[in-house]
């Protein structure tokens, strides 16, 4: 069964201007352990998808389900972990009292909060920083534990809504190979939301191109890279071949309206 | 030899005075205490010749009836020490602070220490309830969507009536009630202070980005969850800015509160007494006590808001 399932799934917002098709038949099966990549430009619906799944936004066409639930009692269910864009740290809680801010709000005990705070934090490479507040942290540092925070409670799904879309490129590979190692190490199943063709193809076993006006799927990308990725990967032939269909596929997206 | 000594020593001496001043008057420049002390200083100028100006026409009265013509310094000295001046110099006031305050004891009815407190006590009362009042207020308004169509125009209105024209009629319907004293004053302190508290609480509960309030609802957040979690540290900020304001309309609000009730303590009831045996010194220095209580009391908070940041984690 589909961790996340869409069957002609469609939103469109009503505004002033008359109605924006965000996402229009979206048709899209996402299977448990998978890293699926969600690429396109701006207005291509790909974080109105990820935010249709976690029920922040109710769809207007079509079906969803995920766990086999509505995103509603998915969420109820806290089906998955969402990583935004900004690390949307609580500046008066120190790094340790924020990754157990989820925790407290789902009553876990005092001690199993503890022990969860202290694996997720090492598993992001951040030990010896939890008594720290965000503003004393790094930009990169500050999604990772934005990320230890999504993963401190038991969801097998993590959706990621360009989370290192604001970091330079060094610190973004850095996190890149580290959420490689964390996904294979914890077998979540990932979608994650980006505008960069090398991060996408880097990350992923599945790419799902997108357009905008109106937002649509234009091309689903099997990634035959194996699950092992070192950086240099990125130099190789099969990784090239990949990031020019992605390119190709939203070129075509896009059409003239560039 | 002797000479050179003597030399070498005038010299060393003079170096030091001058690197002394030299030294406090760079740290006057690079800190804020010439700027603070200019202003200070230009106040203090612009006050006195106030008072030469508004006090001239009595001392060429006086000087009139008695026949005697004024020199520039005699008018000066004239209009710095009348019994009851228009506008009484800086140091008249100082000094009729200095005696009510040092010179009597603290208990007495001739103490602005005393007058001080009634009106301090009141204030107190009065910014707790509005604070309480104003919060309360603010949380509702945010946490349910008819609160905020139906309250909010009233807290607006409220504060449209001139609190002269409502004062008296508080004082007077808590009177027939039985409540007189402390509490009428109060309830006037409060009317005054919950307004700034409430529209800075209702902002600040709103503060939060989407964001974090998207964030709180895929971790599935009560409503409660995410008021106290979310919404209250951060209109922390918001609070302490509003309770500022609110605890100087409180003290506001105590005066008005008394000067209608024929209040025979209190700085409000000083100030009334003074205007009415034309005792302008006895004026300004209950204006000038109340300035300084004011200035305590929202040093006070500030105080707080400094405690309350660094324990949150947040230095400012």
């Amino acid at each position: 069964m589909a961790v996340i399932e869409a069957r002609g799934l469609g939103l469109t917002f009503q505004t002033g201007d008359g109605p924006v098709h965000a996402l229009t038949d979206v048709n899209l099966a996402i299977e448990k352990g998978d890293f699926v990549t969600f690429i396109g430009p701006s207005g291509c619906g790909k974080t109105t998808f990820l935010r249709v799944a976690a029920d922040l936004e109710q769809p207007t066409a079509g079906t969803i389900t995920v766990n086999g639930m509505s995103p509603d009692e998915a969420r109820r269910n806290r089906a998955y972990g969402y990583v935004f864009q900004a690390a949307g740290l609580f500046p008066w809680r120190s790094i340790e009292r924020n990754i157990r801010l989820p925790l407290e709000i789902m009553g876990y005990g005092r001690d199993e909060a503890r022990e969860r705070t202290t694996r997720v934090l090492e598993l992001v490479e951040l030990t010896g920083f939890e008594k720290k507040y965000p503003w004393q942290l790094s930009g990169g540092m500050q999604q990772r534990a934005s990320i230890a925070r999504a993963l401190a409670f038991d969801a097998d799904i993590l959706l990621m809504d360009e989370p290192f879309g604001a970091l330079d490129e060094i610190v973004r590979d850095k996190l890149n190979e580290q959420l490689l190692a964390l996904w294979a190490r914890t077998g979540k199943t990932i979608g994650f939301v980006t505008h960069s063709i090398p991060e996408a193809v880097y990350l992923s076993t599945r790419i799902v191109v997108m357009s905008p006006r109106p937002g649509r799927v234009t091309d689903v990308i099997e990634s035959p890279l194996p699950q092992e990725r070192p950086l240099h990967i990125r130099e190789s032939h099969d990784f090239l071949e990949i990031a020019a269909r992605v390119r190709d596929g939203l070129r075509a997206g896009i059409g003239d309206d560039i | 030899m002797t000479s050179e000594a003597g030399v070498s020593l005038r010299s060393v001496a003079s170096g030091a005075g001058v690197a002394g001043p030299a030294r406090i008057g760079r740290r006057l420049v690079q800190g804020n205490a010439l700027p603070v002390l200019t202003v200070v200083a230009a106040l203090v100028v612009i006050w006195y010749a106030g008072a030469v100006w508004l006090n001239a026409p009595w001392a060429y009265d006086q000087a009139g009836r008695a026949g005697v013509e004024l020199g520039p310094v005699d008018l000066v000295a004239a209009t710095w020490s009348q019994d009851r001046p228009r506008l009484p110099a800086p140091h008249q006031v100082g000094a009729e602070l200095w005696r009510t305050t040092m010179e009597v004891a603290p208990t007495s009815r001739r103490s602005l220490v005393y007058h001080a407190w009634i009106t301090l006590s009141a204030t107190a009362v009065g910014f707790g309830l509005g604070a309480l009042l104003g919060v309360v207020l603010a949380a509702s308004i945010v946490l349910n969507r008819a609160m905020d169509a139906s309250v909010m125009p009233w807290v607006i209105a409220s504060q449209t009536i001139p609190i002269l024209a409502i004062a008296p009629m508080i004082i007077v319907v808590l009177a027939s009630l039985g409540v007189t004293g402390l509490m009428p004053k109060a309830v006037i302190s409060m009317y005054l202070s919950f307004f700034p508290v409430a529209v800075g609480m209702v902002k600040g509960l709103r503060s939060p980005e989407p964001m974090l309030m998207d964030q709180m609802r895929t971790w599935n957040a009560s409503t409660s969850q995410t008021f106290w979690k979310l919404r209250w540290p951060a209109a922390v900020p918001y609070l302490f800015a509003s309770l500022k304001v609110g605890v100087a309309a409180s003290l506001v609000g105590a005066i008005i509160g008394e000067l209608p009730t024929g209040a025979v303590a209190g700085l409000g009831a000083r100030m009334l007494s003074g205007s009415y045996f034309g005792q302008t010194v006895q004026i300004w220095s209950a204006l000038v006590m109340a300035a300084i209580l004011a200035a305590c009391l929202v040093g006070a908070v500030g105080l707080v808001e400094r405690l309350t940041k660094r324990a949150m984690g947040v230095v400012a």
